[in-house]
């Protein structure tokens, strides 16, 4: 009995960090509807921070007061970032913001092992909590204790801010509705720097006190994050309360898992969080998001169909690297083939996201499906490669329509939850089911057959399927159903009361997109021989969701070109620098300040305001704009 | 426009020159994920490399090695196996650090008829059930280093034992083995409970308070790097350690044990490289040379690569050529000397006979260090030629 106690004690210590840092991340996201993904790496500089602080000053109230300060610091840096960085992005495309501070962790990891050199580092023994409280027999840290009476006290005094002080009315007015605050006079700019400065706050202290019982290192940012989303998920995005409680569910299933299901803890919390979304979509303690008063459509150049002019200009290029075999070596080649591919997997999740209005934070389970499926099919059935092609993406589409059914009953950050939790469970299974995926180890040995070998056969082969895919889904963005999908986006009360069948159509397009997917993950199984969990893990998803922010989310063609840039450019600076995550970073963190709208998204309104200029085109484009 | 950019994209990624009186090592390692490990693998290799040219480079020409970094990803790896093959034109690979990145090179060797010496990847698998023809590895494998711990570990009175590994491949793997060859000598032993943290991911107070509660008098622990410190410090808050033998896999690597200093558990029985208390001629120089050039202290990675180039070096100087079949043929059954005395590449699996210090963890002057060591010379612990024949695919 004293041990389930005990165990109980410690998930609840394990907890207080947690809750720190999502609690942080919650309120940030309530005002500023912010989804920062540099949170980890906040809590990360947090920990960095006050190990060399702590290390420097004496005493216990160097300790203490290192904690603090770190946590300081690092806010101070937050500040920093917000007022740089993020005041000029706030008006972008949704979840443009999630791609800078994507770009702002991969700068914090490189630059944490500049700064503080390769090895794991390990702090001092928090003064006055080094040793252990005897509970019969069984010993607790006492500075377990210490956290596990720290996480109420925040929780209070966080609640004591928000009910108490007038700028916590103005935070959660803010949370409740954004716009109204504004109309209201208050300054909205200062009112999201403050919440920020906290926010990033509670992340770093969380990072600090984690010192006496872990190592520093440059990847606790992404140990922490993805953590850090399920909980303020679980728990009902901007309620603090939520955050808390979420905390010690994801803790205590951590502890209680690992006597129960040993070797599936990993699945365990997403399973959880997957349930939590399905049952109460808006978390334990959210509520349901009121309706955004800008209709998205607005802000977007009507999409249409190339023109012939376009057309031929497409088609040249097309041929151009067609004829890259004649002129370039097998390397390029290779590397050809490899963006072609993941043209194929970003122009998926573009369909989805641009078209459909639903963006997955989990995209590659469904390119991960689909290489698996080759590699099943292959080393198991012994099927040929024609026929691996074929069939491999269907368990793509399987996938997708299993847990598209689920997700498409929810929007925004909440279907992009779910998603992501969907494919930690398939990254999950892949991982830990050694006996059939083999596990970390993957599958080895899925070499195209003779006809397809030679390099530039395998780029034909990629190119021209990466060219059919592209297209099938341009004619599907301009078909009825694609106008259906748009309208589903748009607006869904109307479209419903017009007898559309949203959310038929909404699982329509994610199978859609599953599938594709699915054909980019068979083809990159045959490119490189082999398939690993990593097919479908987290930063093969993010990688994707880049893609198709740097090419602009509200353009057409935006994905492939984003897709050629990222995937050229990663592929160029890993062979080239130890430093590639850094220089990656800067890289897109000034697209994002330039080009705010994607690189075509600024092409294309150059292009529109070019056209708008010729009285003729006006004339049309206010006959556009009046249609709207 | 979409073929524009790839077009662009690609030309600046094609090959350039190629000069004739240089041979070329291709080298991939996960150098952005693993600082840690591969910082002082690059010091390494870095100082084999002066070494070889020093001495007149290789058969008259010049040792040139490019290095690409796998940011930890198998995929990562083979587009740069392939840039160093297709546009480099090495005359062979080498390095990696995770088994699955090994594996994956080690596909890719074989598919593509290159030569590849694994430096660092532990898995069986690499020498023996995915084993090919084209593929060397330097390290000591997993069934080794379980072989050399069970030696140690089957001499304690203990008979419940618990495990602690990470949650994948590598710690499935050495788990397995170590029981496996520990029940066989002591048939009394009984496994009373399995502690599978995800990897990186330890929620270390939960685990070991569990393995606490099975009462264990044994523990073996095969989790390092960050997960090690979390499950040592609290461990040693919790007095989990305390009375209880702990067998541990790489716990001796000063990569892993430094990190530790003072909290360093002490009377564990671990692998790892003394390189404070090696006095051997061979490992002496080696010493003097890397002091002298980095004003520091080798690390294990460090043995690890200055040991792949120089087997490599010592290969392609045999072969007189950059044939890869010459290379196969150069390289089996090679004896090369290494800062722990000649090691040897069998025939049989390609796996080289570099050995692993065992010993015991202990604090000096606030550090970590490893006392009453031995050398255990990696040929006594690989079973029988029968066997590996046996789990061995035939090329």
């Amino acid at each position: 009995m004293a041990f389930y106690f005990v165990q109980f004690l410690t998930g609840l210590a394990s907890a207080a960090s947690l809750f720190l840092v999502a609690s942080g991340l919650s309120i940030i996201f309530g005002v500023t509807r912010i989804v920062n993904f540099a949170h980890g790496a906040f809590y990360m500089l947090g920990a960095y921070v006050a190990f060399t602080l702590t290390e420097r000053l004496s005493g216990a109230l160097g300790f203490w007061g290192g904690i603090v300060v770190a946590a300081l610091v690092v806010a101070a840096i937050g500040v920093l970032v917000e007022i740089v960085l993020l005041r000029r992005i706030y008006h972008a495309p949704e979840l443009f913001q999630l791609l800078a501070t994507f770009g702002l962790t991969l700068m914090v990891e490189d630059l944490v092992v500049l700064i503080w050199g390769p090895d794991d580092l390990l702090g001092r023994r928090a003064p006055g909590f080094k040793g252990a409280v005897d509970f019969f027999g069984q010993n607790i840290p006492s500075y377990d204790l210490f956290l596990i009476a720290l996480g109420p006290i925040v929780l209070g005094a966080l609640w004591l801010l928000f009910q108490r002080t007038r700028w916590g009315i103005l935070v959660r007015a803010a949370t409740q509705d954004r716009d109204m605050v504004a109309a209201l006079g208050v300054n909205q700019k200062w009112l999201f720097t403050s919440v920020f400065a906290v926010g990033v706050f509670l992340a770093a202290l969380g990072g600090a006190l984690q010192i006496p019982r872990d190592a520093v290192h440059h990847a606790m940012d992404l140990r922490i994050i993805v953590e850090v989303f399920v909980v303020v998920v679980i728990g009902g995005l901007g309620s603090i309360l939520g955050a808390f409680v979420a905390a010690v569910l994801v803790s205590e299933l951590n502890a209680f898992g690992i006597l129960i299901f040993p070797t599936i803890s990993l699945i365990l919390i997403f399973l959880v969080m997957a349930v939590v979304l399905v049952v109460r979509p808006w978390g334990l303690f959210g509520r349901k998001e009121a309706p955004a008063r800008r209709t998205p459509g607005l802000t977007v150049i009507p999409w249409r169909p190339l023109s012939s002019v376009e057309r031929l200009a497409s088609l040249a290029a097309l041929t151009f690297a067609a004829m890259l075999p004649f002129v370039s070596g097998n390397y390029a080649l290779n590397v050809g083939a490899e963006i072609a591919i993941f043209v194929i997997f970003a122009a998926s999740l573009h369909f989805l996201m641009a078209v459909g209005g639903l963006a997955s934070f989990g995209h590659a389970a469904y390119f991960g499906l689909g290489a698996y499926g080759v590699a099943f099919l292959a080393k198991m059935a012994g099927l040929p490669m024609i026929a691996c092609l074929l069939l491999g993406p269907l368990l793509g589409a399987l996938g997708a329509a299993v847990f598209g059914a689920f997700a498409v009953q929810l929007s925004g950050v909440y279907f992009a939850m779910l998603t992501l939790a969907f494919a930690q469970i398939v990254w999950s299974v892949a991982f830990q089911w050694v006996g059939v995926t083999g596990g970390d180890n993957g599958i080895l040995g899925l070499w195209p057959e003779t006809w397809a070998a030679s390099p530039p056969h395998f780029y034909w082969l990629a190119l021209g399927v990466t060219t059919l895919v592209v297209s099938v889904l341009r004619l599907i963005t301009f078909s009825p159903f694609g106008y259906a999908l748009r309208a589903m986006r748009d607006s869904p009360l109307r479209s419903e009361s017009i007898g559309i069948n949203g959310k038929r159509i909404q699982w329509t397009a994610f199978i859609i997109a599953g599938t594709t997917a699915g054909i980019g993950g068979a083809l990159f199984a045959y490119l490189k021989g082999s398939v690993f969990p990593d097919n479908m893990g987290i930063s093969l998803s993010v990688d994707a969701l880049v893609m198709v922010l740097l090419g602009g989310v509200e353009t057409v063609p935006g994905a492939i070109f984003g897709a050629i840039v990222y995937k050229a450019l990663n592929i160029w600076l890993v062979s080239k620098t130890d430093l590639s995550k850094l220089v990656l970073g800067i890289f897109i963190v000034l697209i994002v300040v330039v080009f705010p709208k994607g690189i075509v998204g600024v092409v294309e309104s150059f292009m529109h305001r070019r056209r708008a200029a010729a009285p003729k085109a006006a004339a049309l484009s206010a006959k556009i704009e009046g249609a709207q | 426009m979409l073929a524009a950019g790839l077009g662009l994209a690609v030309a600046g990624l094609m090959s350039t020159a190629r000069a004739e009186d240089v041979i070329k090592i291709g080298e991939i390692n996960s150098y952005s994920l693993l600082p840690a490990f591969t910082e002082p693998y690059r010091k390494g290799w870095q100082l084999a490399v002066e070494e070889i040219n020093a001495a007149g480079g290789i058969n008259g020409k010049k040792l040139v090695v490019v290095s690409k970094d796998d940011s930890g990803k198998p995929a990562d790896a083979q587009t740069a196996a392939n840039e160093l093959v297709s546009s480099e034109n090495v005359a062979m690979l080498a390095g990696t650090f995770l088994s699955n990145i090994g594996l994956a090179v080690s596909d890719f060797a074989n598919q593509k008829k290159v030569f590849f010496l694994a430096a660092e990847p532990l898995t069986d698998a690499i020498t023996w059930s995915k084993g090919n023809r084209y593929t060397f590895r330097l390290r000591p494998s997993n069934y080794m280093q379980a072989a050399m711990l069970v030696e140690e570990a089957a001499k304690l009175p203990a008979k419940r034992w618990a495990t602690i590994a990470p949650n994948y491949e590598y710690g499935q793997s050495a788990v397995a083995v170590f029981k496996k060859l520990l029940s066989e000598k002591r048939p009394d032993i009984q496994w009373v409970d399995e502690q599978w943290p995800p990897q990186g991911k330890i929620d270390a107070g939960p685990v070991v308070q569990a393995v606490a509660a099975a009462n264990p008098e044994a523990i073996l622990n095969v989790t390092f790097g960050a997960d090690l410190v979390k499950l040592v410090r609290e461990g040693n808050t919790r007095g989990v350690f305390k009375d209880r033998k702990v067998v541990s896999f790489l716990t001796g690597e000063p990569e892993y044990l430094d990190p530790l200093k003072d909290e360093t558990p002490e009377g564990w029985i671990v692998t790892g490289y003394p390189w404070y208390s090696i006095k051997t001629p061979e490992h002496d120089a080696f010493l003097k040379a890397y002091q002298t050039k980095y004003n520091d202290y080798p690390r294990l990675g460090s043995i690890v690569g200055y040991q792949t180039i120089k087997s490599a070096a010592a290969i392609l100087a045999k072969a007189g050529s950059t044939d890869t079949e010459k290379l196969i043929a150069a390289a089996e059954g090679l004896a090369v000397p290494s800062p722990f005395g000649e090691i040897t590449f069998r025939k049989i699996d390609h796996q080289s006979t570099l050995g692993a210090y065992v010993g015991k963890t202990a604090i000096k002057d606030g550090k970590g260090i490893m006392v009453d060591t031995v050398y255990r010379k990696g040929s006594d612990y690989l079973p029988s030629d029968a066997e590996v024949a046996k789990l061995r695919p035939k090329d």
